[in-house]
């Protein structure tokens, strides 16, 4: 048996933190892009985002913050070994998530209405790539979610084996943080 | 303590014959595949060497073989001889991966045989005849699929190069489902799949122009970009075990991430070459912020190769084959990593798409990537093969003479042609007075003969890798 030895660890699945690292070098050079291409038609861009609509974007930021707080209390509740509220926090994550995606998809159908494609015009493109591509990220970490809350059903984190909590929190917390950068600079700053 | 791995190799008794030092007989039939590859190999490098020099005397071997054709052949053998490493690496590493027999060696054989002729027959033709004629002769016109860069060989080729990759997979695919499945077999499997199934898009041949580019690269970049990349690192990962005797879990979990990044910055990737071929226009920053990325897992092959090195539980006597699998993981980061993001960016490539930029990035991921793939698993497998472990001291040393050479010199070739590319560029597309394509071109004339020189320094590495099959000496393999 190994002993209890502390060492410096990190939360979760190191491949994970490659897997978020790689994420986060994905949406930075896409940030990047949108920086350099805003920066050549500032008219074009401040058009563009007139038409956000600030309320509802602001409402998911808020969302997706909260999950990411209920997300870290559950996994310090698995490792208090309290399963029941563990659980319940991820379902709260989870439903954070859902409600994102339904608002979304509304922002979404609202520019397919209006006949906004990638061609449109270069913030569109922008706007669409960024959020969609966002979107996916959303989906993905809600698999994660669902999976650790089902697996949690067996009582398997317990104090001192919670690695799947965390790296699903560890997830989650990337998708919040790109979509607060995303908030920021496709929504907020003109 | 010697592990398992080492115990198995000592033949039981005095009788050293071949075959017997392998673990499943049957991967013996990746012999014929390796040294069809290698034979090949030097093809491409004559077709290489007599290409070189008609880019400084242009009227060399004309008109018995065109410049055209010399390129075609080049690069066709190229990607011939690269199928036959996969396919050695497929019939030796799935059986042993698998620990079971192939499911039928008869099979494989007879496919090698009908591939080999098959390539040598197309290679014939190309030279023997007027293209257009070879596609007139070949019934073209009943199912047009000639005539693109990479794929021309003729349709009744492609239709042959189907079925020998279907019976490949057959008899790989009964193999592992009737054995133990690895992380390493079923990444080896779904990038061998993924081979097959893109090259079925060289058979789509729309009229539109646009279209018809936009599903070649399906073909070609989703191979060498893509479904190759798995295969690269499912080899290397075998070899690495082997050779380092490090636990299965490490190598799979890198493995799984090699792939994820892999599929993720290769896939959508595909877009830089969408660039300048009539799709739309999102395809610039879709391109360049994915294809910016690629280099990731290529670096993290080169980290996967030099952190299993390091934590070896065991020296494998077969010096050379670690030395082939360390210089992939550096080639490859270099020549497909590196050299690719040079040129990957959108408005970089606005000026120099089609340069010998392209070229030279060309030739050090390919030979980076997937020439020193296929050694490195030939390397390891044929001294296994022809009955030993690891081969005599001097002909290993030998065959650390010719990767120097043949990687130097390739570096060589890389940076004459970068240069070239980077005056090409400047010259030609630059300036308030661009110079036309012949003119800048007479102008970097010089640098086309250090590579024609370089490419001689290869030649001669290749020949020594040869040589080092012959040369004798005491195997060290225990007796």
């Amino acid at each position: 048996m190994a002993s209890p030895v502390e060492e410096k660890r990190v939360p979760g699945d190191l491949a994970m933190w490659c897997f978020i690292l790689a994420e986060l070098a994905v949406f930075g050079v896409f940030f990047l892009a949108y920086g350099v291409a805003r920066r050549q038609a500032p008219a074009l861009f401040a058009a563009g985002q007139a038409r956000l609509h600030l309320a509802p974007a602001l409402f998911n930021t808020l969302l997706l913050i909260a999950g990411s707080a209920t997300a870290a209390a559950a996994v310090r509740a698995f490792s208090a070994n309290r399963q029941r509220a563990g659980r319940w926090l991820l379902a709260a994550t989870l439903g954070s998530g859902c409600v994102f995606v339904v608002v979304k998809l509304g922002e979404f159908a609202e520019r397919l209405k209006a006949g906004i494609t990638l061609s449109t015009d270069t913030f569109w493109m922008f706007y669409l790539s960024l959020t969609f591509f966002h979107f996916l990220h959303v989906l993905l970490g809600m698999v994660i979610l669902a999976a650790v809350w089902w697996m949690a059903g067996d009582g398997r984190y317990r104090p001192g084996s919670l690695d799947g909590v965390e790296t699903a929190a560890a997830y989650w917390h990337m998708v919040d943080l790109v979509w607060v950068v995303l908030f920021a600079l496709v929504y907020v700053a003109r | 303590m010697t592990t398992a791995a080492t115990a198995t190799l000592v033949p039981p008794g005095d009788d050293a014959s071949a075959n017997v030092q392998l673990k499943y007989r049957s991967q013996a039939v990746a012999k014929p595949y390796f040294i069809a590859a290698i034979g090949l190999f030097v093809g491409q490098i004559i077709f290489g060497l007599v290409m070189g020099l008609q880019y400084v005397i242009g009227d060399f071997l004309f008109p018995e073989i065109p410049f055209n054709v010399a390129r075609m052949v080049h690069t066709n053998l190229l990607i011939v001889w690269l199928l036959f490493g996969f396919m050695g690496a497929g019939y030796y590493l799935i059986p042993e991966e698998a620990e079971r027999e192939l499911h039928s060696p008869k099979l494989a054989l007879v496919a090698f045989w009908v591939f080999l002729i098959a390539g040598a027959l197309t290679i014939v033709g190309y030279l023997a005849v007027p293209y257009a004629t070879l596609a007139r002769l070949t019934g073209n016109d009943i199912l047009p699929t000639m005539g693109r860069e990479f794929l021309e060989q003729p349709t009744i080729t492609k239709v042959g190069i189907v079925v020998v990759a279907l019976t490949f997979l057959y008899n790989l695919s009964l193999t592992v489902l009737k054995g133990r499945k690895t992380t390493i077999s079923l990444v080896m499997m779904l990038g061998l799949w993924g081979l097959a199934i893109f090259f079925l898009f060289s058979f789509y041949n729309p009229t539109n122009l646009v279209l018809d580019k936009y599903y070649w690269w399906w073909v070609v970049h989703l191979w060498v970009e893509g479904v190759w990349e798995l295969i690269m690192g499912a080899m290397l990962a075998f070899v690495l075990v082997k050779v380092t005797g490090v636990d299965r879990e490490v190598i799979e979990k890198w493995l799984y991430l090699i792939i994820a990044m892999t599929l993720i910055t290769g896939i959508i990737g595909t877009g830089h070459h969408y660039f300048w071929i009539g799709t739309p226009a999102y395809w610039q920053v879709w391109g360049s912020v994915f294809s910016a990325l690629e280099p990731v897992p290529f670096f993290m092959m080169t980290m996967f190769a030099f952190n299993m090195v390091n934590r070896r539980r065991r020296d494998h006597p077969n010096k050379a084959a670690v030395l082939w699998a360390l210089g992939t993981g550096v080639m490859a980061f270099l020549g497909a990593g590196v050299w690719g993001f040079l040129h990957t960016l959108a408005p970089v490539n606005y000026l120099t798409h089609g340069t010998q930029i392209t070229a030279s990035h060309g030739h050090m991921a390919f030979y980076g990537a997937y020439a020193m793939v296929v050694i490195t698993m030939i390397s390891y497998a044929m001294p296994l093969l022809r009955g030993r472990e690891a081969n005599g001291n001097r002909a290993q040393v030998v065959e650390m003479w010719s990767f120097w050479l043949m990687t130097v010199s390739m570096v060589f070739i890389t940076l004459f042609l970068t240069a070239a590319g980077i005056l090409q560029v400047w010259m030609q597309r630059m300036g308030d007075s661009p110079l036309p394509f012949m003119v800048a071109q007479e102008k970097i004339a010089f640098f086309y003969w250090l590579r024609e020189a370089a490419g001689v320094v290869f030649f001669i590495g290749l020949v020594l890798y040869i040589v080092s099959f012959f040369v004798t000496g005491k195997s060290r393999a225990p007796r």
